[in-house]
């Protein structure tokens, strides 16, 4: 067992040891969504108020009398997550309590599809609540159907293969943008620095919030459960789930990591559901992926290596290589297996030149993305 | 001090929802039932009270949030008609299933299509099952009344109550309507101290999933709660006859003592009724009127009462089940079935889509079901 190191400094993103979220829950090995939980209510605290409509989620959390999560959960109609959780705002409210969270967690298809216009209207409202989309990318509580989240040429058991769906992924983000609310983000478990540093973010802000989170499903994705911190690091690199950020309605746009890239074919072929696809294919996703990145990254700011005011003590410099790496881990080479030290470099990769981390050593650095590595895999 | 006011049936709603202090109200537009919103939000700018009123985005939301808020332990409001109460349809079993104490003003709209703004009791009798209580309004006073007196009731028993009034006839005309002091009704409706509710301090979840061995238990004690709201609903009465000298009763009757002939109705045909009623008595015909006000629970046992040894039940509905018959008339028939004080019942429906009911139709309904009766389920009122 590593423990976990005294870091120097305060890092802004210090994760809580207190476990809110229980084991003994109901999801599939592996499963995105139970991972995210976890890590969220680390975030979020005991003040938290839970609200779930028909979802895995709602399952996972376990049968009456059993729950889960440790704070308070409310389940709710499958369309109805953002105007319960806005009533749930308001009778808190009447009774004087304004700062317990009140979070929605809902999957893709109680977001983008069923519960879309009760969702719009609350962020049209302002509603002072965080909302967030575990996105599996189908309805996988009913069996793996398609959902407007599924992307294009996937499988599903409504759109069998060949060819998959037809259509590509509805762009949630934009819409929910365009609602010009106080905080957006994207975030993976896989990047778990970056998912609490967001839920950090999130948790202090008031008014309308969303999280999309990509969240992997075993069954849904055809991965190994083993695979699912992979799917997201390979999500994110190769550029088909950009980790971002968007705060104050629009006036700041940022993508919050941006690893080097890999070709899209990686995050396609370790994944069941794209098994069907032809060469030809895979070109037309890797276009549409290039061609949104290149619009994201025309309106948004990408990642700058640290500031050296920020940082007068340990600017670093560029990403160390394999050999640099071995030496940084060195220390700790009896404890990591092969998969950790992977998962650990890709964290480090994305902590490397992070302002909140400038004050930091390398080592303290190194530590901090073994423990971040070990809760996002151990759960 | 109880002040006098001209108060449309709408208004004497929101009169009443203000008295009651609602905490959270979700609030959506849709003819006839707006002016309860408009009303209440222009009390709520004045200061009459002090909501939260969530303008959400269609009526299926209004339900989902004061079902959110209700289960914080707010008490809580709501309004509709319906297209309108037929969306909320899935979250009403929710507000039933959950026992959440939700009262929601319906004025009786016909659904579409084709488009119709006026009156008939199809759409909350289409809400008959989904477990809520239902009071079926006469008067503006009646009304105003009978919203206090559901939120008290919703929140002794936890099951959600539906105020049913007419759309227009009701809903828009105004009659002189005593509105009671705050002190009055602060003897009639205590501060709601919710028995459970979302609580940080002591966290659990709120309808997770129901295996079988768990979930008929939980209906039944819904059902239990329903059958032990008529006596609420009675102490409530009483004990708002003793503030006000007012009572609505659970049926009530109208020269009904001697009467050898009952004619049966709700709403507002029952005040129409009474002029027909004075009418045919001066001609020497023993009717009276029967007016059924609470629907949900049943008052299985004030019913069989009332009809007992009677001549002839004349039953009257503002509705149809397509495919059978007015919905009164049906669940009236079901109290008497197999029992042996139970008259002989004749079943019209009519004045659906807003047609009037006049004095002249009910006669007529009289006069057809003493002459000879062909023995069949109901006949139309046209
Ligand atoms: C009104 C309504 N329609 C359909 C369902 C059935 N249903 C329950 S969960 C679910 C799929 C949920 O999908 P998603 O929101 O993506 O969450 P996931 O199961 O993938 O975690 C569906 C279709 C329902 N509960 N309510
Ligand atoms: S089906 Fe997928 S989302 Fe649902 S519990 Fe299993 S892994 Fe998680
Ligand atoms: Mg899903």
């Amino acid at each position: 067992m590593y423990t976990k190191p005294r870091l120097q400094g305060r890092p802004i993103w210090h994760v809580p040891d207190e476990e809110i979220y229980s084991k003994g829950h109901l999801a599939c090995p592996g499963c995105g969504v139970a991972i995210s939980a976890r890590l969220a209510l680390k975030i979020l605290g005991r003040k938290t108020i839970l609200v779930v409509p028909a979802c895995c989620f709602a399952v996972i959390d376990g049968p009456f009398p059993h729950s889960a999560a440790g704070v308070p959960l409310l389940h709710c109609a499958f369309e109805t997550a953002a105007a319960t959780a806005s009533g749930v705002r308001a009778g808190l409210a009447s009774r004087g309590d304004t700062d317990t969270r009140v979070v929605a967690w809902a999957g893709d298809g109680g977001t983008y599809d069923i519960g879309f216009q009760a969702l719009s209207a609350a962020a049209e409202r302002n509603e002072d609540i965080l909302y967030v989309c575990y996105d599996n990318e189908a309805y996988m509580n009913t069996g793996i159907q398609r959902s407007g989240a599924t992307p294009f040429s996937a499988w599903t058991t409504t759109t069998p293969a060949y060819p998959g769906k037809l259509e590509h992924k509805k762009d949630l983000g934009a819409i929910m943008i365009a609602h010009r609310i106080p905080y957006f983000a994207t975030a993976c478990v896989s990047y778990v620095d970056d998912f609490l540093g967001k839920f950090r973010k999130a948790r202090e802000i008031r008014g309308f919030r969303f999280i999309h989170l990509l969240s992997s499903c075993s069954p849904g994705w055809k991965i190994s459960e083993a695979d699912s911190i992979e799917s997201g690091f390979l999500a994110v690199r190769s550029r088909v789930f950009p980790l971002m950020e968007v705060e104050d309605g629009g006036s700041t746009r940022r993508i919050t990591v941006n690893p080097a890239p890999v070709p899209v074919r990686r995050y396609l072929e370790r994944q069941g559901r794209f098994k069907h696809l032809k060469d030809g294919d895979i070109d037309a996703i890797q276009q549409h992926v290039d061609r949104r990145w290149a619009e994201l990254a025309s309106r948004f700011d990408l990642p700058k290596p640290a500031p050296s005011h920020a940082a007068p003590a340990a600017a670093r410099g560029a990403f160390p290589g394999a050999d640099g790496l071995a030496r940084l881990l060195q220390a700790h080479a009896a404890t990591l297996s092969e998969r950790e030290r992977e998962f650990i470099r890709e964290l480090l990769s994305s902590m490397w030149n992070n302002p909140a981390y400038a004050s930091q050593s390398d080592q303290d650095l190194v530590g901090l993305a073994i423990t971040l590595s070990q809760l996002a895999g151990s759960f | 001090m109880p002040r006098r006011e001209l108060l449309t049936g709408n208004e004497a709603v929101a009169q009443a929802v203000a008295l009651a202090n609602a905490q959270v109200i979700g609030i959506y537009p849709i003819t006839p039932q707006t002016t309860i919103i408009e009303k209440i939000c222009d009390l709520a700018a004045k200061g009459a009270f002090h909501p939260r009123i969530i303008h959400v985005e269609s009526e299926h939301s209004a339900m989902a949030a004061v079902i959110g808020a209700a289960f914080t332990g707010a008490r809580t409001f709501t309004a509709t008609s319906s297209q309108g109460l037929a969306l909320m349809h899935e979250l009403l079993h929710w507000a039933g299933g959950g026992r959440l104490p939700i009262v929601l003003a319906n004025v009786n709209r016909a659904m579409a299509p084709g488009w119709s703004i006026w009156t008939d009791q199809n759409d909350s009798l289409s809400q008959r099952d989904t477990g809520w209580m239902q009071f079926y309004c006469e008067s503006a006073q009646e009304v105003l009344d009978t919203t206090l007196l559901a939120f008290r009731v919703s929140e002794r028993v936890m099951v959600p109550s539906m105020v049913v009034l007419d759309a227009f006839v009701l809903s828009h005309t105004s009659e002189p309507t005593e509105v009671p002091d705050a002190d009055t009704v602060a003897q009639f409706l205590p501060k709601y101290e919710a028995p459970y509710r979302l609580d940080v301090e002591k966290p659990c979840s709120f309808g997770a999933l129901l295996r079988p061995p768990f979930y008929q238990e939980v209906r039944a004690k819904l059902q239990e709660a329903m059958e032990g709201a008529l006596k609420e609903i009675d102490e409530a009465d009483q004990l708002w006859r003793k503030l006000t000298g007012r009572g609505w009763g659970i049926v009530s009757g109208y020269r009904h003592e001697d009467a050898d002939i009952l004619f049966v109705t709700s709403a507002t045909t029952a005040s129409t009724a009474r002029v027909v009623i004075d009418r045919l008595r001066v001609e020497g015909i023993k009717i009276g009127g029967l007016k059924v006000r609470v629907f949900r629970p049943f008052p299985f046992e004030e019913l069989r009462r009332a009809l007992a040894g009677r001549r002839l039940a004349i039953i009257f509905d503002r509705n149809l089940s397509y495919g059978h018959h007015g919905i009164f008339a049906q669940e009236i028939k079901s109290a008497l079935y197999g029992w042996r004080g139970a008259p002989p019942v004749s079943c019209y429906v009519g004045g659906l889509g807003g047609r009037d009911v006049t004095p002249e139709s009910i006669e007529g309904m009289v006069r057809r079901s003493l002459g000879e009766r062909n023995g069949e389920l109901f006949s139309w009122v046209r």
